[in-house]
């Protein structure tokens, strides 16, 4: 029997808002509906209350010392741009260096890039075959003039998860300041900021089964104090940090989905692995040359991403319409180029243009796993059977020996 | 990406997919495209003694507008002429199918591939006419490819 369709494995795009967020956050609409800035009437005071509950929940999830390291943004590509931008501008009388990765997301790499503009300077930092950062290249890469090291803690592509521990002890014995963006990691993957010494670490709401437009940065208080400018000025709101007035459903909403996350993302964590484990064996059971991208050992337990070898992914993302997955092919982006980060890895163009991420969550089934393997399993026959270059490597014909260049565009 | 109807049409029901014998004299095969720019058409034509296409069979690794493209011209071709084949031009598929800017070369491929094949195909007859070979008095004019 087929399960309900459309099947959602886009879990790294974003995520439904689990219902026990949505009735949390839903009173603060309506009759909760105060600006948590008005000091001076109950209206205000509960939502300021309701605000530092919340701040307390995300802390907690991430091992910060205190609730008010948290400072509360519109989403993960605005902290970022605060934590880089931010660092950048503050310490630019002790440094203008700062050191990422080619597989960061493009929130960090494209305000790398502007910073460059102004003057900085950015190593951007090749990754292994399996995606990882090695923590020696970051070390060999600092300079007296570096200000920031920007690391993610998990690739929204690949899933790869980053030896943050070992990198933030590079930086904290270097003196250098230490950011991750942790939107796919938290709350699947173990992130302790105290413990892993960061320094600032991103955070987004709508990843984790909480609302769109509602994120955080963790700004450290303490060993060492970590001094920002702000890039939004005005009213002085999170600690002068980042002006405007508060998302208090939001906020609510990010709180309860990182106080589930505390209490169950061990188990959750599991469950999606094993399913994720399950969908890779069926496919690999039954189709050949099916390449996984990046790390399975150090991976988030919802990743997959896998290339069908001579099949294009934009047509087999068309063939299983009926479940929502994203590719690294060139052909679903407005470039036409393939995924970078599939690049990055030294992963040949030809590959790249076959991957499929499948992202799975805390909604998908063992059911809607099977039933998307099988139907997988046979689009990737049907579109092998109708793919030249799978015939020629049947026939024994090495593609990379093929002078493409005469046919090519 | 939102395709027009024609292309989901194709691409669900492809019309021609196969092979045919690329040692038969009546069959040219044009090869186009690159596996790293994610788009390769294969594309066989079998031409008659008199210069009309017989059949056609494709075979493409490419995206939904690529399959679709290739599809198209399958359909198109056969009955033609090789000279009628060639006059063929990319806006027309691109016009038949609705492709978005961004799909064009995918028809601009599938020109290509019928003027490889055609190329080919004229090769072989020159060949075989050179070496004296079941001489075809019908022959197209001598190829040198397009």
């Amino acid at each position: 029997m087929a399960p309900k369709l459309p099947i959602y494995m886009d879990y790294h795009a974003t995520t439904p808002v689990d219902p026990r967020v949505l009735e949390a956050m839903l009173p603060w609409f309506t009759e909760r509906f105060g600006n948590a800035a008005s000091r001076n009437h109950s209206f205000g005071w509960a939502a300021e209350k309701a605000v530092e509950i919340a701040r307390q929940r995300i802390a907690s999830l991430i091992g910060a010392e205190t609730p008010g390291e948290i400072i509360f943004t519109s989403g993960a590509t605005e902290s970022d741009n605060l934590a880089l931008k931010g660092v950048a501008d503050f310490h630019r009388d002790e440094g203008n260096h700062i050191i990422t990765a080619r597989t960061e997301h493009k929130a960090v790499l494209d305000a790398c890039k502007r910073l460059e503009r102004q003057g900085c300077a950015v190593t951007y930092l090749d990754v292994e075959r399996d995606g990882r950062v090695d923590p020696a290249a970051v070390r060999a890469a600092i300079t007296d003039r570096t200000v920031l090291v920007s690391i993610m803690l998990a690739n929204n592509e690949i899933g790869t998860v980053q030896p943050i521990a070992e990198i933030g002890e590079v930086c904290r014995e270097k003196g250098v300041l230490f950011h991750t963006d942790a939107v796919q990691g938290v709350g699947k993957v173990e992130l302790d900021v105290e413990s892993m010494k960061v320094d600032l670490a991103s955070l987004s709401a709508h990843k984790i089964y909480g609302p769109k437009g509602i994120g955080a940065l963790y700004v450290r208080r303490k060993k060492p104090r970590v001094r920002l400018a702000p890039i939004i000025d005005g009213g002085g709101h999170e600690r002068g940090m980042r002006s405007g007035t508060l998302n208090v459903p939001g906020i609510v909403g990010f709180g309860e989905a990182c106080a589930i996350l505390a209490a169950e993302w061990r188990g959750e964590s599991a469950r999606v692995g094993s399913l994720r484990d399950r969908l890779l064996a069926k496919l690999q059971a039954s189709l050949d040359e099916v390449h996984v991208n990046g790390s399975l050992e150090h991976r988030l337990p919802g990743n997959l991403n896998v290339s069908f070898a001579y099949v294009e992914g934009e047509a087999l993302m068309m063939a299983i319409k009926d479940v929502a997955v994203s590719s690294g092919s060139a052909c679903t982006s407005a470039s036409l180029e393939p995924s970078y980060v599939l690049r990055a890895l030294g992963i040949g163009e030809e590959l790249a243009h076959s991957s499929i991420r499948f992202g799975l969550g805390r909604f998908n089934t063992e059911e809607e796993v099977d039933w998307v393997a099988d139907l997988v399993v046979d689009k990737v026959r049907k579109l092998r059977e109708m793919s030249p270059l799978y015939e020629m490597a049947k026939a024994g014909i090495d593609l990379g020996s093929v002078d493409w260049s005469q046919n090519a565009h | 990406m939102a395709y027009s109807n024609k292309v989901i049409d194709h691409y669900e029901n492809p019309r021609n997919v196969g092979s045919l014998d690329k040692d038969d004299p009546n069959v040219g095969t044009g090869l186009v495209g690159a596996p790293a720019c994610g788009d390769v058409m294969k594309l066989q034509l079998k031409i008659g003694d008199d210069g009309i296409i017989e059949d056609a069979k494709f075979k493409t690794f490419g995206c939904g507008s690529a399959i679709a493209s290739s599809s198209l011209i399958t359909e198109w071709v056969k009955g033609k002429t090789v000279d009628e084949a060639m006059t063929i031009k990319n806006s027309e598929i691109v016009e038949e199918l609705s492709l978005p800017p961004v799909k064009i070369h995918c028809s601009v491929l599938a020109e290509d591939a019928i003027k490889a094949a055609i190329a080919d195909f004229r090769k072989k007859q020159a060949a075989r006419a050179a070496t004296g070979q079941a001489a075809d008095a019908r022959q197209p004019r001598a190829a040198t490819g397009k």
